[in-house]
This record gives structure tokens, C-alpha cells and sequence, in this order.
């Protein structure tokens, strides 16, 4: 899923975790439209922006080797936030939008964040030909299955390209993903299957990658409820060629929710409860103590595994702050992912 | 014990009220004139810091069009697709207040007004009709807007905040950017500027911002006077401190005596002190308060029209301020009473408790020594002096040299008018007058000083006024200045206007750099308004001619003086063109170098720059007709034409306010100087008893005795006048000469003012009269029974 972030509104609102959830994402949908599971996907269309749906993403992670098998990981993030449900030209134009950009190694993390405004054309997404940008940060190609990535900070930089090895990812029912036992939801799918080689630029220089990585794509006014406080979302990649998505919403009462993807591409939405991650092992980072080792279940495949962070310290210091960061697989299963966990307060 | 030795010590307080009065009253003023100037100052600073810091103008750097023009908007967003992490900003004015539009996702930390407080909430600052940020008497200014404002006092004075968009709207400029911020980090590799944007530049960060710079040498004369001020009441507290010592010295003696220890006493002394001092402190520092509250507004209308820096009318009460004007009473109040502290400390049990060592005791060679060679070292430095600290400590050496001159030269003076003087009281009354030179010398130096700097400011200031007017006259020749929004309406103006006036000249300017300096160059099309108005200060023949045929370039006297650009020498007006210099005009009111050129030259190099400013020369009748021309057929705004003589009646505005300010200050110097001298003649009234009762049973009535009294003050202030004058003359040529070449980088003629330094005399003559007047019709009113107490006391 990835119920990520929202936005440069919370820069400024008061956090008010408890009642609003994380980051604002349970406030009210006033105004905005929202989630139908009536709603088909349509495609390149759906690939661009929903300007008069509250927030929207377009969320990158990837795992990656060095030329020496070192592990590195990924990622591409562009947010978007609506201070209102319209689109606009020049300033006026309610639309807002942030992009975080990470590379991790297994000894550092690197980290940078824009902010724009929409309207005069510092940022946006189009969805054919396919382009998403946010200053000099890019995610285009001609279509969505050949995209050239790029991004950089003050003191890191990635040039990356994707080519997709497999389908698109519907999640929940047809793309209609269910968030809370409220009803809270979102459109979500995923481009799971790329595969990535390009260049890191790292302090210490250059380095060539290859791996592979996946695309979140997710649009909703109110995804979460307002007792829901934060997320652990998993994106799992095992050796044996199957994928499979799960996250726990913290709240009065958890609520998961998971897809498999087979390695032949057939995909199987599970309910709440088939799903379940338990930490193993705590870590303080940035004042706060977060789980960045878990055993993560999923009986109905068979799955049984420990997922630990490559690096415990992948905290993203951003506006709106989290971790996120590469995971090895081992147990039943063995293979790489992502991590994901937000609203743990200090 | 305590007890009974404070309530001893502080009796004789209650027998003298007028000492105990004199002190505080000495203390306080000085105090006052101090921290007043100091409250004006930090305000001052306050606000340009202010300024600075809405504008991150002091922590980042800046990206600027190189022609000093707008940057399109278009070109922010290519820059920030480039990678350059920039945020943009929108200026401009609406009536008097001053529009700053920023943008605060991309703004660096500590920019605009996010963040001043609870108040800011992004939505609201971006959406709807918007807010505005600002100080409540500068919302009060703006017209409606529909925007919410929000009173937020650390927002600099006169300037408004808000969001680009709505900042672009209410200025006309969609689309238009300022400036753009420069954030500190930037992202590991981007394209060069030149690439992405080759209109722009980097411009150099500022730290402190130009305006503190520019005005640094106004509050300097202002924080001078303050300091002066302080010095004399400082003479006034010394005197008092030191009389009330001497007379309790019998007190002390007789304490002593019945076993009070003299560390106790001294403490207990010290601690009287620090009473006192901080009762006058606190008056000080209230009345400075007032004394600020009072002047701070000509001093913001002065600061605002010279150099167009917005401070606040308002005073704030900074406890900085408050405990510096504190600490400032508690050390004068030490210094001034360190002498007598430790000559009782040092005082043998049995002393004679003799009072009269106080007024003689003044050693005199070495202070002469010492004036001498700082006049010398004033001397030197005028010579060979360079740079402002130089000028200061010139200043410095002069005042306080020409100070410790006055009593040995005064003593000179008496001593030749003695042995001139014909007949027995002529003899005594100019013997006598130098037998008080040394209980008066720190009121008449402070006399001295007072009259100097009365002298030396007052003719900087009329120079510069007097230089002013007359450079206004000649520069500001064209009736009616007008300023065209974009090229189409410079077109609408020139063909409006073409009819119906003598002349139009465009005014083109762009900004660059030359001799290493930042200038602005200047166009100008070879016309009559020119050739018969400017006077150059130095200038090749047939300049003009040279000029027109694009031969050479004129340049102003801070680039002649600061780039070391002389007749002749060569500039670059662009990277492909240099000239050789043909005239250097005087340019006042302006902080930058200019060079100008023939406008055909400047086409010529510069070819995107259009006028977008003209000077209209039209019979003066028709000025209002041809504005009315202009606003009905061309749509150009009231605001945006100025006629001559509305910049001429603001300029001389600005110079009415600043002579305010400066006579507000003479008048106070004055006064305390005044001030000092009464209490010194008064506490030397009770000490010259012995002196007089001799005189005055040999004959001479009290009156007669009380009228030389008055003619001995009038004839010490009279010498002392002349030497305040060339001091002062002195004075003025070191702010004129090397100050202000070396702050603004123009030297002034220097003009001189008889008629004003003789009414200063007057007044000072007027001052020292007043001052003798209460001590010689005591002197007068003496009943004979104290005269002839005097035969019987005898000791």
C-alpha cells in the first residue's frame, strides 16, 4: 500500500496525531472527492495527477548492487497535496507538491527534500508522454515502462534507469484499497517489477548499480481513520521470483492487509488479519525507539520470515519524518525489500 | 554602629540639598543625553536588522538581473528545474509602504514571516484573498485588499508581507520576479548560471545590509553627541563628589576619631554612592527615554529621506538599553568619585580638615604637556591619517586636546590682561578671576566642548545643505520626472509628451561594475539641459563635445575618489568597451559610483535597455497640464511622475528634520554645559568667603563685588568662545574633509556661518550669564555678618 505521506499543509498545521492521524491523513474529505470502488483504472490516464482527490503519490524504492555485492537502496518520492480540490494556473493554484529523495548504503543514508508549488510548472505529473518532476528531480520516459529516474542532494545523486519486467499491480478490489474498518480507502497499485541500472553518486564517487525496484502509485482524501496513528508497510521481493505488499495500520484496533503476486504475475488480494508483523528487535534512532527487525506472516502462503533493516539508521529527516529503508529477507523465504514505518513519536 | 555612621554621612545631604541636587541632577542629564542617543541608535539598528532578516538579505546570497531589471518568472522555474535551489521575490511600493512578496516553500529557512509566530498557517497564506504580515501601523496604511492581515512586529517598519502571487497582484506584475534567494546548500552538480540564465548574477551576500553601512557615520555623530553629553555631566558629578567629600572631612575626622574604621567608612561611603547613582541613573535613563521618544521621529524622517531606510517611529523599551544606561550612571558616578574615595583613604587620622586644598590643587604642566601633544597627534593624523578610524581618533585627539588646553591658556591670557591692567581692582578683579580658573576649568571645558561641537556640526550640517540645494538645482533641471511601467507605455509617454514640450530625455541606466566598484551607468543624450546646468569639479576641455562624440565617460566623485579613477584614466563600461575618463561631477545623496556616457554609446553596449525613465523639459506653467496629458492618454500613474519641484521641497524636507535633530542636540549640550558651570560657581561662592570678605571691608559694596562676579563669568565664557571657534572650525573641517570622503566618498566645500557662530557666542555668553546671575544676587544679598565671620573664624 504505502499510505505515504501528505504534506506541506502538516509543514505548518499543528500535528495533532491522536485525533488527526499521522501526518493529517485521517482529517475530513471535505470538499475533495473520494475513493469509489466502483472506479476502473484507466491506463496511461491514471498514471498522471487526480487534482481534485486531497493527496496523491508516486513512490519509488529499489534494491540495488555495487560492482563488490554491496547492498544499496533507493528512493524517489513525489508527494502531492491539495489545499483545495481544483487545479489552478500560477500561483494561485491550491496544488502543492514534495519530493524526497534517499539513497541508502549499509553505513549511510542520504537524504534530500523539495517543496513547489503547481501552476508554474516547478512541478507536476503528466501521464503521456509520461513525465513526473519536481525542480531538477525527474521519473519520464515515453511510457510508463521505460523511465529514466534522477535526483540529488547536497551530497548525494542518482542517475537510474527502469525498464518493467512484468504487469501492473491492482491492490484491494481492482485498485480500491481498504485502509481502516471505518471504510477509509484509497486507489492504489503498483508497478512491482522493474528492472534498474544506472549510477550512484556518493561522496566517496560513483558507484554502477543493478537491481530492481517498485512503484507505488496511490490517490485518496481521507485514507486513514482519525485513531489510526501510523503504518509498518512491507514491499517484499523473494529469490524465488514471488512478490508480496502487507502493512499493519496502528490504531484502536490494528488493521492489515496484504497482495501476493506471483511469480507468474497472477495476484491475490488477502483480508484483514491474513497478514501479521511482529517487531523482533528495537532500535533508537533520531529520539525515537522503532522495530528495524520484524517477523513478518503470511500463513496462507506459506510465508514465515525475519525482515532486518540493511541500515537500522535509515531515518528520513524530512518535514514530515519516517523511516524508510532497504530489508533482507531470511526464513521460509529469502530474497530483499522495503520498509516503511511512520508515526512513531518521540 | 552602621547605623549612626550612615545617618552622619547622609546628614550633610540634608544640610546641602543643592550639592545633593547638583549630582543627581549632573548624573541624570548626562545619563539622559546617553542613553537617548543610544535608544534612538538601537532602534534604528533594530530596524534595519529587521529588515535584513525578513529578507535573508544578511544570511544568503542573491541572484540578480545583470541590467538591475525583473526577472521573468519563467526563468526562476528553468533555473529551479536546473537544479538551483532558488526562491523568489517580488518588491515594490504601494504609497508608503513597502511590498515584499516571497515564497514560502522554496524561501530558506528564516525567511518571511513563517515561523515569526503561532499565526502562520500555510493555507491561509497561499489560498483565498491571502494575509498579510506586518506592523500594525503599517497594515493601518494599506488600502483593502481582502486579504487577512496579521500584525506581526518583528516585521520590519513600513514593509508589508505575503505570499508572490497575491504581492504580484497587487503590484501589477504578474509574472515578474525581484530578486531570488540563494539557499545555502545546493545539490552536488547543476549547470553554471551563465548556461541556464545568462541575464543573471550572483550577487555578493551582505552581511549587515547596505543601509547599516550607510548610516553607520550618521549614528556615529549621533552616539558623539551622546558621548559629549555624558562627559560634561560627568565634569558636574566630579565637582559635586569631590566638594561634598571636602567638606565632610571634618565629619570624617571626627567619625574616625570616635573609632569607626576607615575601611567601614569607605564602604559605607561607596555604598552612598551606589545609592545615588542609581537614583540618578534611573532618572537618566527615563528621561532619555523621553529625550528619544521626542527625536526619534525627525530622526526616522531623516534616516528615510537620505538614505531610504525604514525605521520605526516608535520606541521600543529594550532592557538592554535599560541597564546599559544603568551601567553607564553607575561608572561615571565611579569614576567621578574614585579621586576623592581615595584621597580620604589615604587622609592621616589628624588631618587638618582644611576644604581649600580642592580648589587649587590642579596640576597643571603636565595636562599642558599632554594637550600639546595631542593636538600634535591631531595634527599628524589630518596629514597623514587614512580611513574612517583614523578620522575619528583625529576628532578624538582634537576635542580632548583642545579641552585640556583651555585652563593653561586661559591662565596665559589673564596673566597678560593683569599686567596691563591700570588701577588697584582692575589688578585684583583679573588676579582673582585666574585664582578661579581651577575650580572652574571642568565647567569651561565643558563649555568648550559644548560650543565646539555646536560649531562643528552645525556647519557640517549647513555645508551639506547649502552644497545640497545648490547641486538640486542644478541636477534636477527637467520640470517633470516620469517612470513608465513597461517599453509600450515609455513609447505611449515619449509620443504624448513629444508635442507639447521642450525636450524629452530618456534616462537609461544599467547596473555594472567598474575600477572594481558596483556603479550604475548612465546614458545621456546630448542636450542643452546638460551642457548648462551640470558643473563638473574637474573636467578636460570641451568636455562636452567629447562626451557627445562618445570620446570618453564622466564620472561621479565617489567613483573618482574610491576607484581612483582621475582625469584621463580609463573605465570599463562593459566588457567590450573601455573610455578614458573625461570629467568627474559631484554627486550627493547617492552611495554608488556612476559613469556616464553619450547615449549612443550606451545603445551601443547595452541594446535591451530601453528608457523607462524621462526628464520632460516644458515651461514651468504647464507642468500640471502636461501630467494630466499624461495620466488621460498614456495611463501613467500620479506616482510614478514627480515634478522638480516636489523632489526639491522633499529633499530640503529631509534637511529641515535633520537640523531639528541637531539643534535639539546643541540646545541640550549647551544647557548641561550651562548647568555645570552654575553649580561650579556656586560651590565657589561658599569657598572665595575668605577672599572676598578682604575686598569687601576694604570698601567695595557687595553689589559692586557681585557685578564683577557676573562680568568675570561673561569674560571666562567670552575666551573660552574664542577658542571654541576654531576648535569648532577645526571640528567641522575633520567631518567634512576626512569623515565624509571617507563614509560617503564625496568631500564638501566647506561654507562658514559668522552670523551663526556669533549668535552661538550670544547664547553661550547668555548661558554663563544666567549662571553667574543666582550665585552674585546670593553674593549680593550676603547679610555683612557672614563677610565679617570670616576676620573671626580666622584660622
Amino acid at each position: 500500500m504505502n499510505v505515504k505521506l501528505a504534506l506541506a499543509v502538516l509543514l505548518l498545521l499543528p500535528l495533532q496525531a491522536a485525533a488527526q492521524g499521522f501526518a493529517g491523513l485521517g482529517t475530513d474529505a471535505e470538499g475533495f472527492t473520494t475513493p469509489d470502488p466502483a472506479t476502473v483504472l484507466e491506463f496511461p490516464a491514471d498514471h498522471g495527477a487526480h487534482p481534485d482527490y486531497r493527496i496523491e503519490w508516486w513512490y519509488l524504492t529499489a534494491n540495488m548492487t555495487g560492482p563488490d555485492g554491496t547492498d544499496y537502496g533507493l528512493q524517489w518520492t513525489l508527494f502531492r497535496s491539495a489545499l483545495a480540490p481544483r487545479d489552478g494556473y500560477g500561483w494561485d493554484t491550491p496544488q502543492l507538491w514534495m519530493g524526497h529523495a534517499a539513497i541508502t548504503t549499509p553505513d549511510a543514508h542520504f537524504v534530500a527534500e523539495r517543496l513547489a508549488r503547481g501552476g508554474i510548472g516547478q512541478a507536476g505529473v503528466t501521464a503521456t508522454p509520461f513525465a513526473a518532476w519536481i525542480d531538477d528531480w525527474t521519473m519520464q520516459g515515453d511510457d510508463f515502462d521505460t523511465l529514466r529516474l534522477t535526483a540529488s542532494g547536497p551530497d548525494f545523486a542518482y542517475d537510474v534507469g527502469l525498464t518493467v519486467a512484468g504487469p501492473l499491480v491492482l491492490h484491494g478490489q481492482n485498485g480500491y484499497s481498504v485502509k481502516s474498518a471505518a471504510g477509509q480507502a484509497s486507489h492504489y497499485y503498483s508497478q512491482p517489477s522493474f528492472k534498474l541500472t544506472g549510477t550512484l553518486t556518493l561522496p566517496q564517487g560513483e558507484v554502477v548499480v543493478t537491481g530492481s525496484a517498485w512503484l507505488d502509485r496511490e490517490w485518496s482524501s481521507q485514507p486513514l481513520g482519525a485513531d489510526q496513528t501510523g503504518w509498518d508497510w512491507f514491499s517484499l521481493s523473494f529469490d524465488s521470483g514471488d512478490k508480496m505488499m502487507g502493512f499493519v495500520l496502528r490504531g484502536a484496533k490494528d488493521y492489515t492487509s496484504a497482495t501476493w503476486i506471483g511469480a507468474d504475475g497472477r495476484t491475490e488480494a488477502l483480508p484483514d488479519g491474513a497478514f501479521t508483523a511482529t517487531p523482533l528487535l528495537e532500535h533508537r534512532v533520531a529520539g525515537r525507539t522503532l522495530p528495524v527487525e520484524w517477523r513478518v506472516q503470511l500463513p496462507a502462503k506459506g510465508v514465515d520470515v525475519t525482515v532486518a533493516a540493511l541500515n537500522r539508521d535509515a531515518w528520513m529527516a524530512t518535514s514530515v519524518p519516517y523511516w524508510e529503508g532497504p530489508v533482507t529477507v531470511s526464513g521460509s523465504h529469502a530474497g530483499r525489500g522495503y520498509l516503511e514505518m511512520t508515526g512513531y513519536d518521540d | 554602629m552602621t547605623g549612626a555612621v550612615l545617618s552622619a554621612l547622609l546628614g550633610h545631604w540634608r544640610r546641602n540639598p543643592l550639592q545633593l541636587f547638583t549630582l543627581l541632577a549632573g548624573l541624570a542629564l548626562g545619563t539622559a543625553l546617553w542613553s537617548g542617543v543610544q535608544a534612538i541608535n538601537a532602534e534604528a539598528r533594530a530596524s534595519y536588522d529587521a529588515a535584513a532578516a525578513t529578507l535573508g538579505e544578511g544570511s544568503y546570497g542573491q541572484i540578480v538581473a545583470r541590467d538591475g531589471g525583473e526577472i521573468g518568472q519563467e526563468t526562476y522555474v528553468a533555473l529551479r528545474r536546473g537544479g538551483w535551489l532558488v526562491s523568489p521575490v517580488v518588491e515594490g511600493r504601494l504609497g508608503p509602504v513597502r511590498i515584499i512578496g516571497i515564497e514560502p516553500l522554496t524561501a530558506p529557512r528564516g525567511v518571511g514571516p513563517l515561523g515569526l509566530g503561532e499565526q502562520a498557517d500555510l493555507g491561509a497564506f497561499l489560498t483565498g484573498e491571502g494575509q498579510i504580515f506586518g506592523r500594525a501601523d503599517t497594515l493601518a496604511q494599506l488600502a483593502e485588499t481582502g486579504a487577512r492581515l496579521v500584525d506581526a512586529p518583528d516585521v520590519a517598519p513600513a514593509t508589508a508581507i505575503m505570499d508572490i502571487g497575491l504581492a504580484q497582484r497587487l503590484l501589477g506584475r504578474e509574472g515578474r520576479i525581484d530578486r531570488l534567494i540563494l539557499a545555502p546548500d545546493q545539490p552536488l552538480s547543476r549547470p553554471a548560471l551563465s548556461t541556464l540564465a545568462p541575464d543573471l548574477v550572483e550577487a555578493a551576500r551582505q552581511d549587515g545590509g547596505d543601509v547599516a553601512r550607510l548610516t553607520d557615520s550618521f549614528h556615529l555623530n549621533l552616539t558623539a553627541f551622546g558621548l559629549l553629553s555624558f562627559v560634561v555631566g560627568l565634569f558636574i558629578v566630579h565637582g559635586a563628589i569631590g566638594l561634598a567629600f571636602e567638606q565632610r572631612r571634618p565629619m570624617v575626622r571626627t567619625l574616625r576619631a570616635l573609632g569607626v574604621p576607615l575601611r567601614r567608612l569607605i564602604a559605607l561611603m561607596a555604598l552612598e554612592l551606589v545609592g545615588l547613582g542609581l537614583v540618578a541613573g534611573l532618572a537618566g535613563v527615563a528621561l532619555g527615554y523621553a529625550v528619544a521618544a521626542a527625536l526619534l521621529p525627525d530622526v526616522a524622517a531623516t534616516l528615510r529621506g537620505l538614505y531610504g531606510a525604514d525605521v520605526s517611529g516608535q520606541l521600543t523599551l529594550r532592557p538592554a538599553w535599560w541597564l546599559s544606561g544603568l551601567a553607564i550612571a553607575m561608572g561615571g558616578t565611579a569614576v567621578a568619585s574614585a579621586g576623592a574615595l581615595l584621597s580620604l583613604a589615604r587622609m592621616p587620622l589628624l588631618a587638618s580638615a582644611h576644604p581649600r586644598a580642592w580648589a587649587m590643587a590642579r596640576g597643571g604642566v603636565r595636562l599642558a604637556v599632554l594637550a600639546v601633544a595631542l593636538l600634535a597627534l591631531a595634527g599628524g593624523l589630518a596629514l597623514w591619517g587614512r580611513g574612517l578610524l583614523a578620522g575619528f581618533a583625529m576628532l578624538a585627539a582634537l576635542l580632548v586636546g583642545g579641552a585640556l588646553v583651555l585652563p593653561p591658556l586661559l591662565g596665559q591670557a589673564l596673566r597678560v590682561a593683569e599686567g596691563r591692567a591700570t588701577g588697584v581692582l582692575a589688578q585684583w578683579f583679573w588676579a582673582d578671576t585666574r585664582q578661579q580658573i581651577p575650580g572652574l576649568s571642568l565647567s569651561l571645558m565643558a563649555l568648550l566642548l559644548a560650543m565646539t561641537a555646536n560649531v562643528g556640526v552645525s556647519t557640517m550640517v549647513s555645508s551639506f545643505r547649502l552644497t545640497f540645494t545648490g547641486f538640486l538645482d542644478q541636477r534636477l533641471a527637467s520640470e517633470l520626472y516620469v517612470s513608465a511601467s513597461d517599453a509600450a507605455q515609455a513609447a505611449d509617454i515619449v509620443a504624448v509628451a513629444g508635442a507639447g514640450v521642450k525636450a524629452i530625455l530618456p534616462i537609461l541606466s544599467v547596473e555594472a561594475k567598474a575600477a572594481s566598484q558596483p556603479v550604475e551607468v548612465y546614458g545621456a543624450r546630448d542636450h542643452a539641459t546638460y551642457r548648462d546646468n551640470w558643473q563638473l569639479l574637474r573636467s578636460f576641455p570641451d568636455v562636452w563635445d567629447r562626451l557627445a562624440q562618445g570620446e570618453g565617460v564622466l564620472v561621479n566623485e565617489q567613483l573618482y575618489r574610491r576607484g581612483g579613477v582621475d582625469l584621463g584614466a580609463l573605465v570599463a563600461v562593459s566588457p567590450r568597451l573601455t573610455l578614458p575618463v573625461l570629467g568627474i561631477y559631484g554627486d550627493y545623496g547617492n552611495p554608488l559610483g556612476q559613469v556616464i556616457v553619450n547615449e549612443a554609446v550606451f545603445a551601443g553596449q547595452f541594446p535591451d535597455v530601453v528608457a523607462l525613465r524621462f526628464g520632460l523639459r516644458v515651461d514651468p506653467s504647464e507642468v500640471a497640464a502636461l501630467r494630466k496629458t499624461l495620466r488621460d492618454q498614456a495611463g501613467v500613474p500620479e506616482s510614478a511622475m514627480v515634478d522638480q519641484a516636489a523632489i526639491k521641497a522633499l529633499s530640503l524636507s529631509v534637511f529641515e528634520r535633520t537640523f531639528t535633530v541637531t539643534t535639539a542636540l546643541n540646545v541640550l549640550t549647551l544647557a548641561v554645559a550651562g548647568f555645570a558651570m552654575l553649580m561650579s560657581l556656586l560651590t565657589l561662592a561658599t569657598m572665595r568667603l575668605p577672599q572676598l570678605a578682604p575686598v569687601w571691608a576694604l570698601g567695595l559694596t557687595r553689589r559692586k563685588l557681585a557685578l564683577l562676579d557676573l562680568v568675570r563669568a561673561v569674560v571666562l565664557a567670552a575666551l573660552t568662545g574664542a577658542l571654541a571657534l576654531p576648535l569648532g572650525l577645526a571640528l567641522a573641517w575633520a567631518l567634512l574633509a576626512v569623515v565624509n570622503v571617507e563614509a560617503f566618498g564625496w568631500r564638501l566645500p566647506m561654507y562658514l556661518f559668522p552670523l551663526d557662530y556669533l549668535r552661538l557666542g550670544g547664547l553661550a555668553l547668555l548661558a554663563a550669564a544666567l549662571a553667574a546671575l543666582w550665585p552674585a544676587w546670593r553674593l549680593s544679598q550676603m547679610p555683612p555678618v557672614q563677610l565679617l565671620g570670616v576676620f573671626r573664624n580666622e584660622r
